[in-house]
């Protein structure tokens, strides 16, 4: 039962690192019709740069929080330099463009960092000391770090519900995502509202990619597996919707991690342990998409239609 | 020569040099092992990459899935190989069959939704035949499978000679490209492009998309997997990888770097990124950095893809003189 447990809270705090990463990408979808494979990028670069300031400041913390504004800076970059030329063409130029910018991010990575996996600082700080636990439940002891990724991961879908339902700009984004000619006939800068909202997403995406550096594995390309879920989230999500995206990300997330971890000790009790183990696993692979398969079956329009529909 | 046969000459003039420049090619410095076997896999990659047009452009059905019926297609090769069959008769029918009816079947399903949902749902079933692969342990699991022996025809070795492989990849390219043609301008291929510009139209005026689309989408399928076990058959490896999403993905950027307005796009784009990547890769380490900025720069500049390059740079020279634009006149 507390390998359950434990399960659950990996699942939720996967879930809120993958949210952090779609609520940028469904943004840019809802508000500007741009499907930007190079979302994972920001991710991949918020890590990567977490880690290099991580070690020449001495503190995890502080290189992350850094991540930042890097992240936001590279944003506004590549939307200057190549997204903004993208918001008029059709879906299929989109995907080819974005995935000649991850090549190259990628690649450049590589180039200076190298492709082994970077060194990360242990965030420090914490009760228990670097990477201690505490006891959640009786005998059941758990990363504290972890959980701080949970409440972080709950605080900022808060705070970007508020952003965007109680604020003029929010409303502004919305408008923006509904009836973008309405807005700009209305007076407002549409292209500032995109860029803002484009760098916004940006550097939502850096700062997971910061919060997952000391648990995952910082190399290059760690941005498109998490692209490919990302997407899998806004659309079961419902494509623009925010409180979709967080739903769908919880339930990835959650589906992920227990379906890994139970699914071959489910399968063991009809089939022998080497074949279960493998089945298992490919199954427990295939569970995300399975269901997504399901959703999309039954619910075309994804779990919360929003927005703009695509 | 009649006016109309010119036209259609004209207008598919680019795709059939290639396809000459590929006849010609190991007649002119080409005809070395890996020149022959860097071209066999552009070939190959081409004859899917078509199919997937045919999809794309034709019925406006973008599948990020595809690569999926390349590797049924090529698992149906080492699955007979490791059955110790290895008849072309019995083989390549079976890869096509299988690939055909897994696409009938996720298409059944996938063909429900549309945009961005069909994006997802073709890729979440490529992504389900992916892992699946993966857990034939039998046939190597993550690790793959080595083909040791090519497919034979009628006990013939005839798919190891490398000319003869060659000329067997550029004749199937040819006539999936004419055949696929043929195909998009026939009362068939036209429904298709109807309910692709306007579905609601095409159901106003009596044609239900989804039959067609569906018999679309098992006969890419099909070639999907001839194209799979051709490819088996040329790398002699075969491995899960073949059917990861990036595969999928890397079709469909042939066909858009080619241009979806023509199938015979799909063939250069398939050239320009295999013989691209090829020789970058030689040239330098960090060859990404120049090959992911040209993708980007061909969609800002050639958004017909290559296919429309030749009368775009037609058109930019007009602008440029005006006196010959007013002789045009």
């Amino acid at each position: 039962m507390s390998m359950l447990l434990v399960q659950a809270l990996n699942g939720l705090q996967f879930g809120v690192l993958l949210f952090l990463v779609a609520a940028g990408l469904s943004l840019v979808f809802g508000v500007m019709d741009l499907i930007n494979l190079a979302h994972g990028v920001q991710y991949m670069l918020g890590a990567y740069v977490a880690a290099t300031l991580g070690v020449w400041t001495g503190s995890f913390w502080l290189g992350a929080l850094l991540a930042l504004p890097v992240a936001l800076l590279v944003g506004l970059a590549l939307e200057w330099l190549v997204f903004r030329h993208l918001y008029r063409r059709d879906h299929l130029s989109q995907v080819l463009a974005t995935f000649g910018v991850i090549l190259t991010v990628d690649e450049a990575t590589r180039a200076l960092w190298g492709s082994a996996p970077q060194t990360v600082l242990e965030p420090s700080g914490l009760t228990g000391g670097p990477m201690g636990g505490v006891e959640i439940v009786a005998g059941l002891i758990y990363p504290t770090y972890r959980l701080v990724i949970i409440g972080v991961g709950i605080l900022v879908p808060l705070l970007l519900w508020f952003l965007v339902e109680r604020t003029r700009a929010g409303m502004l984004v919305r408008a923006g995502a509904t009836h973008p000619a309405m807005v700009s006939a209305l007076g407002v800068d549409i292209r500032r509202l995109f860029t803002i909202v484009f760098a916004f997403g940006a550097m939502l995406a850096g700062f997971a990619g910061a919060l997952a550096s000391p648990i995952f594995p910082v190399a290059p390309g760690m941005g498109d597996t998490v692209l490919i879920l990302c997407f899998v989230v806004i659309v079961i999500g419902g494509v623009g919707s925010i409180r979709g995206a967080f739903i769908a990300a919880l339930l990835v997330g959650l589906l992920d991690s227990v379906g890994r971890a139970m699914l071959p000790d489910l399968l063991r009790l009809v089939l022998d342990p080497s074949s279960a183990r493998q089945t298992g696993a490919a199954l427990a692979s295939m569970l995300v998409y399975i269901v997504m398969a399901a959703i999309l079956f039954f619910r075309p329009a994804g779990l919360f239609p929003g927005g703009r529909s695509a | 020569m009649t006016a109309p046969f010119r036209k259609t000459l004209r207008k598919h003039a680019l795709a059939l040099a290639t396809l000459l420049a590929l006849a010609a090619a190991p007649f002119l410095g080409f005809g070395d092992g890996f020149a022959l076997s860097l071209l066999a896999r552009a070939m190959i990659l081409g004859m899917a990459a078509v199919s997937l047009s045919l999809l794309v452009g034709g019925a406006g059905l973008v599948s990020l899935g595809h690569a999926a019926t390349m590797g049924i297609g090529a698992y149906a090769v080492v699955a007979f190989d490791a059955a110790g069959v290895s008849e072309g008769l019995i083989v390549f029918p079976a890869a096509i069959a299988a690939a055909a009816a897994y696409a009938l079947v996720t298409g059944a399903v996938s063909l429900r939704t549309s945009g961005v949902h069909f994006i997802m749902i073709t890729l979440a079933f490529g992504q389900m035949a992916f892992f699946t692969t993966s857990s034939f342990s039998s046939l190597g699991g993550d690790d793959g499978y080595t083909l040791y022996a090519r497919t034979e025809w009628l006990g013939s070795r005839i798919l190891d000679n490398r000319l003869s492989f060659h000329f067997l990849c550029l004749g199937l390219l040819a006539l999936v490209w004419v055949g696929g043609t043929l195909l998009l301008g026939s009362r068939f291929g036209r429904v298709l492009r109807a309910a692709r510009e306007n579905p609601q139209r095409a159901l106003a005026v009596g044609f239900q998309p989804y039959p067609y689309r569906l018999v679309a989408y098992a006969m890419a399928g099909a070639v999907g997997g001839l194209s799979g076990a051709l490819l088996a058959n040329a790398t002699e490896f075969v491995s899960p990888a073949l059917l990861s999403w990036t595969r999928s993905g890397e079709l469909l950027f042939m066909v858009i770097l080619g241009g979806v307005g023509q199938l015979g796009g799909a063939i250069l784009g398939a050239l320009a990124i295999v013989l691209l990547e090829e020789t970058l890769s030689h040239l330098l380490v960090y060859w990404r950095l120049v090959f992911g900025p040209l993708l980007v720069l061909s969609v800002l500049f050639l958004p017909d893809g290559l296919v429309g390059a030749p009368l775009r740079l037609r058109a930019a020279f007009r602008f440029a003189s005006p006196k010959r634009r007013n002789a045009d006149a």
